[in-house]
């Protein structure tokens, strides 16, 4: 079977349909071009469309690496630019999706995911992400690893973005940030209604034709 | 009159002194100006303010810079990579702001292309928003971002000829070098290859050497 982090991965990669260009964040969301469609472009903050697979021995080269800095292999159709025209592909409104991971989702579909109280790493791309891509998809564990709640009434952390978020994938269920609320849309065989709202704060709304997730 | 760009490492590093703003070219630790960041480490320079996409990883890049106590201050966007400039954060030696990144690279090309500034509406209703200028466009909501304009940019590219013209390949091989090199009052580049005049053709040229002051080859 495979593990909590790749089948995040897959379900958020089954929003993507062939032609998009969607832009995935590091940890789980950088899995998902394993799961995607063919004809799927993958777009980087650094200024490329069209990241392929990890390079290897003589393929390797520091000029072709994502913002995560893996060095890649582009595919057939791909185009290098600067940050501005990156972050104009970002802004415009032709971005199909991104993929982040959180630390905090609120009932409104804020998004926390740049700094704790503690300590601030930097929100690099992740707010021009939040307001420009057509879909904002949070691919993350649906709790803490202490336990604590991730889906919020409020934001306590520092905001990346207001009312941005579409869909929250975890290994749990699938649950759409709408005007009404958040709706738990899809639940993983094993789980229950009871013990997923258990784990957030916001009253969930059931919806009324909830499916299970596809293992 | 010399017409080549090309320069000696010495006049180079001549170039940098104490309290200048410094805009570096470069993302995620890939395809960094390092021989010009050892330039600066050669002048000696400090108090150094810095413009940068990120600080590097431990041990490279824009993280020698800081490791050698030579930076005051940056404005940067992420610097998650590397736990050195977190530690220099919390001590109080070094002072940061963070900017969106789609933000950062736009004032910085304000800076370069002789404009005030920009409206984005990233960072509406986040800390970004703070002390900022909100200007209403067709109803819309968005932030005043004011230009960025450093003493002196460097910056790496993958050609360049005698002029200056350079070209740029791939993703970490653009990344913000070439608007980068557009937003200083002296703009010095280290290139993989140096061409001779007219090797390059015209259409490959990504920024002209009309905005390069300084070539490393």
């Amino acid at each position: 079977m495979m593990d909590n982090r790749n089948f995040i991965a897959k379900r958020a990669a089954a929003y993507f349909q062939p032609g998009d260009v969607v832009n995935l964040g590091i940890g789980i969301p950088s899995l998902c071009g394993s799961y995607a469609v063919d004809g799927v472009l993958f777009q980087s903050e650094n200024g490329f469309i069209g990241i392929g697979p990890k390079a290897e021995g003589l393929m390797v080269t520091e000029r072709y690496a994502n913002a995560g800095g893996i060095n890649f292999v582009p595919v057939p159709g791909s185009s290098a630019f600067d940050v501005a025209m990156s972050f104009g592909v970002i802004r415009c409104g032709r971005l199909a999706a991104t993929v982040l991971g959180a630390l905090q989702v609120s009932a409104a579909g804020d998004l926390a995911n740049w700094a704790t109280p503690g300590r601030a790493f930097g929100m690099g791309g992740a707010m021009d992400l939040c307001n420009g891509a057509r879909q904002v998809i949070v691919a993350m564990e649906l709790t803490a690893k202490d336990g604590a709640p991730k889906i919020v009434e409020r934001c306590s952390f520092p905001l990346t973005a207001v009312k941005c978020v579409d869909h929250i994938v975890t290994e749990r269920c699938v649950i759409d940030v709408t005007k009404e609320g958040l709706v738990l849309s899809e639940i993983r065989k094993g789980h229950t209604v009871e013990e997923i709202q258990a784990a957030v704060e916001p009253t969930l709304i059931v919806a009324p034709d909830l499916k299970e997730m596809e293992e | 009159m010399e017409l080549s760009k090309v320069r000696k490492r010495e006049e180079i590093i001549a170039q940098f002194k104490d309290g200048q703003i410094l805009a570096i070219g470069g993302q995620t630790n890939q395809y960094m100006p390092d021989r010009l960041i050892d330039c600066v480490l050669e002048s000696g320079a400090k108090h150094l303010t810095v413009y940068s996409i990120d600080s590097s990883d431990p041990n490279h890049g824009v993280s020698l810079l800081l490791q050698n106590g030579r930076v005051d201050a940056m404005i940067t966007t992420h610097v998650g990579t590397n736990p050195l400039t977190n530690q220099r954060i919390q001590s109080g030696a070094l002072k940061v702001e963070f900017d969106p990144m789609g933000t950062f690279i736009e004032r910085i090309r304000c800076g370069g292309m002789g404009l005030g500034g920009v409206l984005t509406k990233t960072g509406i209703g986040t800390v970004v928003e703070e002390g900022k200028q909100v200007i209403e466009v067709n109803g819309e909501r968005y932030l005043l971002e004011t230009a960025l304009h450093a003493d002196i940019a460097i910056t790496r590219c993958r050609r360049a000829d005698p002029y200056g013209n350079l070209t740029y390949s791939g993703s970490s091989g653009h990344a913000s070098h070439p608007v980068i090199a557009t937003c200083a009052d002296l703009s010095i580049v280290e290139c993989d290859h140096l061409c001779d005049l007219g090797e390059m053709g015209p259409d490959e040229v990504k920024v002209p050497g009309m905005f390069v002051d300084m070539i490393l080859a």
